[in-house]
């Protein structure tokens, strides 16, 4: 299940971030490296600092101390060259924005496009086949609030296969999903880390993380525990980010 | 009825104020869409009303009054940005505490000169005594904006959509975020001098407004509401010519007539079409009597809700 490329440089390098909003430390020292071929899974309880570190790695938040580096380069230079794609949690969206399936997929393509963002043929192809990999062609004109959860998502994530980027950051995909959608995503994301994407999925979902992740970080403001899916799931492991008595609640 | 149209055309002040309300709210409507998505309806109102300082002091310095419009207009969305970001005060509070400010500003200014500047021109506009010269002024602070608009129209878009997937991209949301409110302030100056102060945030707000309630395509909306706006502006035009009214509160308020019949019967929006829709369904549901209706595709979600 893990692949090995123990060779290649890391796609994201986060080293000793410490991110502090006011007086709250979000971020505590945390040290993360995703590399190519691999999905990493990131649990933690709400506010624990998944979110933050997202935006730290998308340059929304810069880091009191630290750095991060995307394939050896800064954020702003991994930016501008469309290398971060990014699946948003579904309470970020505007579903009521006068916006079809299409067009949001579209947009995921703009880094290829010049300054009028005019769509070529390689950008409809690429729409095209992002739909047809999540299994969303047949809505593609639909108003993306005339959707289900599990749809939605599928859309956002389309959106960052049409974006074709090296690194995948993913908020919590499967909140709110159906198994259905849960299933066709994981198998939609290991196929993307096999051809040499690095990806970085937020989950609650604890009896996924084995079949999802080759890697997981339990994160509770600083990293815990770094190590692969089952040493994860160990209840010790487990009780230091949820707290002791909790652990048969958030792994239901 | 022909004579109804062709009658006012040989004046030359009716042609002047055609050309002049076609152009800007045209612009103006192109612009609603963005300001309505993004929710900066209350921008329109607040630079509207910043402008009058730069206005008068423009007459009593005697430079092109867009100048000092344009001015004002920066001033004031520096201001509320200012306010709102080095408090904790919400964006409405800091919107409304400076656009008055400014407004009464301008309000002292005009007491202060009253020969100078005509309140009541400068508040509701003075459609039919426009000059050549402020057509072209018009023509070509709308044109500007017009260009610009449409050949950013994508980046705007997802601007108000998902400015974290424009960060992502490597765009400046920031930037955009700034471009926007620069159009904005460039058309409230160009729209001012046709409908006034007051009557322009109508129409930055009303024909976007229209529009979505209409469709759910935001290209469609960018078609639909400069159409919409400039029909009612011309009816506008006409019915107060014949009717000897206030021309821009005419043209507003053919405005807000389009907004209504919208409201109530746009297809897809519209609250008859809607109620008559849920109790379409609400018979169906009874007449399937808890069995069959809809048929759901294996692997697809359940609740998607069909709208055609």
């Amino acid at each position: 299940m893990s692949t090995p490329v123990d060779t290649a440089p890391p796609l994201v390098a986060v080293d000793a971030v410490t991110v502090r909003y006011g007086t709250v430390t979000a971020l505590d020292d945390v040290s993360l490296t995703l590399r190519r071929g691999a999905v990493c899974g990131l649990v933690g309880t709400n506010g624990s600092g998944k979110s933050t570190l997202f935006r730290t790695i998308m340059g929304l938040v810069r880091p009191d101390t630290g750095s991060v580096l995307i394939d050896g380069a800064s954020i702003t230079a991994a930016r501008r060259a469309g290398k971060v794609a990014y699946v948003p949690q579904a309470e970020g969206v505007d579903w009521d924005f006068p916006i079809g399936v299409r067009d949001v997929v579209m947009t995921g393509r703009y880094g290829h496009q010049g300054f009028l963002r005019r769509a070529r043929r390689a950008d409809h192809d690429a729409v095209d086949a992002a739909l047809d990999r999540v299994g969303m062609a047949e809505f593609a004109d639909r108003q993306i609030g005339n959707l289900s959860g599990g749809q939605r998502k599928r859309v956002f994530v389309a959106r960052a296969i049409a974006q074709d980027a090296p690194v995948l950051l993913l908020d919590e995909p499967f909140a709110g999903v159906d198994t259905t959608t849960q299933a066709a995503l994981t198998a939609v994301l290991r196929d993307l880390a096999s051809a040499g994407r690095a990806i970085l999925v937020a989950t609650h979902d604890l009896p996924g993380l084995t079949t999802l992740c080759d890697e997981a970080v339990l994160l509770q403001r600083r990293v815990l525990v770094h190590d692969v899916p089952e040493e994860i799931l160990r209840p010790e492991n487990l009780a230091l980010a949820f707290g002791v008595d909790t652990t048969a609640e958030v792994s239901r | 009825m022909i004579e109804f149209f062709l009658e006012p055309l040989q004046y030359g002040f009716m042609q002047r104020a055609l050309v002049i309300a076609v152009v800007s709210t045209a612009v103006c409507a192109l612009l609603s869409c963005w300001l309505v998505l993004v929710g900066w309806s209350l921008m329109g109102d607040a630079v509207s009303h910043a402008v009058l300082p730069g206005v008068v002091l423009a007459y009593l310095v005697g430079v092109p009054f867009a100048l000092g419009a344009l001015l004002f207009a920066g001033i004031a969305v520096a201001l509320i940005g200012l306010v709102r970001e080095t408090t904790t005060i919400k964006e409405d509070a800091a919107i409304g505490t400076v656009f008055t400010t400014l407004f009464a500003l301008g309000v002292v200014l005009i007491s202060k000169n009253p020969s100078q500047v005509d309140l009541h021109h400068v508040l509701f506009g003075n459609l039919l005594g426009l000059s050549t010269s402020d057509l072209w002024q018009v023509s070509a602070l709308a044109g500007a904006v017009l260009i610009v608009l449409v050949a950013k129209r994508r980046d705007l878009t997802l601007f108000a959509f998902d400015r974290t997937q424009a960060h992502t991209l490597g765009m400046s949301p920031a930037a955009l975020s700034a471009l926007l409110l620069a159009l904005l302030a460039v058309t409230i100056v160009s729209a001012v001098q046709a409908v006034g102060v007051i009557l322009v945030v109508a129409m930055l707000v009303i024909p976007g407004a229209t529009a979505y309630l209409l469709t759910d395509r935001m290209s469609r909306m960018l078609v639909i509401a400069p159409l919409l706006s400039v029909t009612c502006s011309v009816a506008g035009v006409y019915i107060s010519y014949h009717t000897d009214a206030a021309t821009g509160g005419v043209v507003v308020l053919t405005q807000a007539a389009a907004f209504t019949t919208a409201y109530l019967f746009a297809p897809l929006r519209g609250i008859v079409p809607t109620r008559l829709r849920r109790r379409h369904a609400a018979v169906g549901r009874r007449n399937a009597d808890g069995g069959t209706h809809g048929t759901r595709r294996a692997g697809q979600d359940d609740s998607a809700v069909t709208v055609t």
